[in-house]
């Protein structure tokens, strides 16, 4: 009988002994090698699992479900609140972002400059941005024409909204260099 | 019979010292003064014997010596500094500005910044002077390996330090440092096969989920960079370089002693 339960350890027996930890040895409860091992094995199976579940739980909690960032997406007023030719500094600090118009429209500009992420400085008597870690300037557009930086300012998507507010969206970004900046939500006709 | 000792022949031989100090009393023999190494948990990572010739300073250029000691220094140092600094964004600049100008001996803030650029000064030198030497070789290569380790700590350490200031020059120089993490290999948003972990439209590896953002703890640094690099600097990166120092300094020892000329 106590061989049957051994090899079938899914069935329970009507009549359990009692656990072999309450200190009654018995000759069906003593440890087999084979039992041992499976024990161990089951032991060490436990143990990493612990133990990997505890790592990612740490990796996860370096990524918080909130973060107190500006949003991604902001209104920026009415195109009337624009002047035609002017680099636009009001979102810059909060949201990052330069909004030039232009006469035949608007386009939103990325303040973080691609050759190492400082932000340039828009110096209007010169008619560029030149960012003060390492030189690099653009022109109003947004394209590189001095230094290090490799490729032209990121655009943002720039669209109205439905009460004719721009609406202007950090998430998605068009770049010249790949052929995006054609994209009719890259520049906004007014 | 009854002979006058001394006080400190009677320290040693009395219970408090040789309680602490296990080999009875004062060392004479070779072996005695073998065993106080051995017996004691810091000496013990030390080796027993250094052959004369091997401390010779135009070989060893004491430069990992020297690593430790600036690291002690670093320590104490930092310490002293943790209880004026708050590590927020109102804060962390005046605080600094405080400890410079108000607080006594404004130069611990110097010390600090001198012994740190000092630090890793030595720890090059210290691996240009190994490899120069060859003592890289078997049976030491795993503590080459772990020596590395603890460079790039004391790299991190350093990292981590610039942006406590939180002036212009920090905060701008963990930018830059902090936009290389971008371009991890599958881990960072702009690095190679990251566009990989996509689902049409949706990228898994964004600005928001990359391991830049583990670093700085947002998009951009702010008010979470500055806590996760001072908590990294005083608590994390000192906790894990002293258990590599552990080790490296016991397997100078495991590894037949600091390495000779030839």
């Amino acid at each position: 009988m106590p061989e049957a339960n051994k090899k079938k350890s899914v069935a329970v027996p009507p009549a359990s002994p009692p656990p072999a930890a309450l200190g009654k040895t018995n000759a069906g409860s003593e440890v087999t090698r084979r039992s041992f091992f499976s024990w161990l094995s089951i032991g060490w199976i436990a143990f990493v699992a612990a133990t990997g579940g505890f790592f990612t739980m740490m990796l996860r909690f370096f990524y918080p479900n909130v973060l107190f960032e500006p949003v991604q997406t902001f209104r920026a007023g009415y195109p009337e609140d624009y002047q035609v030719g002017e680099v636009d500094l009001r979102w810059k600090g909060k949201y990052g972002t330069w909004v030039v118009r232009e006469s035949e429209g608007i386009y939103a500009l990325s303040t973080v400059c691609t050759h190492l992420g400082c932000t340039p400085n828009w110096l209007s008597a010169e008619q560029k941005f030149k960012c003060p870690c390492h030189g690099s300037g653009f022109r109003k557009t947004g394209i590189n024409f001095e230094g290090p930086a490799p490729r032209p300012l990121e655009r943002f998507r720039i669209v109205l909204a439905d009460d004719g507010q721009i609406i202007v969206d950090k998430t998605k970004k068009f770049q010249q260099e790949k052929g995006q900046w054609v994209d009719p939500e890259a520049f906004l006709k007014v | 019979m009854s002979e006058k000792k001394g006080l400190l022949k009677r320290l040693a031989e009395g219970q408090v010292w040789t309680s602490i100090f296990r080999g009875g009393g004062v060392p004479k023999s070779r072996r005695q003064r073998m065993m106080v190494i051995l017996n004691s948990v810091f000496l013990h990572l030390h080796p027993v014997r250094l052959p004369k010739h091997a401390v010779k300073l135009k070989f060893t250029w004491c430069m990992g010596g020297l690593s430790f000691f600036l690291f002690l220094i670093l320590t104490i140092s930092g310490i002293l500094l943790m209880f004026y600094y708050r590590p927020t964004i109102e804060y962390a600049y005046v605080d600094i500005i405080d400890l410079a100008e108000q607080v006594p001996f404004g130069i611990m803030r110097e010390i600090h910044r001198w012994g740190a650029h000092a630090m890793v000064i030595t720890v090059w030198l210290h691996m240009f002077r190994v490899f120069m030497t060859g003592s890289y070789k078997p049976p030491r290569e795993f503590n080459w390996a772990v020596g590395v380790i603890l460079l790039l700590l004391t790299l991190l350490l350093s990292f981590t330090g610039y942006l406590l200031p939180w002036d212009q020059l920090a905060i701008w120089a963990i930018t830059v440092g902090s936009n290389m993490a971008r371009a991890t290999p599958f881990l960072g948003s702009e690095g190679p096969g990251a566009a990989l972990l996509a689902i049409g439209d949706i990228n898994f590896v964004t600005m928001a989920s990359d391991v830049r953002f583990a670093l700085i703890g947002g998009r951009f640094l702010g008010e979470a960079t500055l806590l996760r690099f001072y908590v990294l600097h005083c608590i994390g990166l000192p906790f894990i370089i002293m258990i590599f120092m552990a080790v490296h300094f016991w397997r100078i020892r495991k590894d037949g002693g600091i390495s000779t000329p030839m």
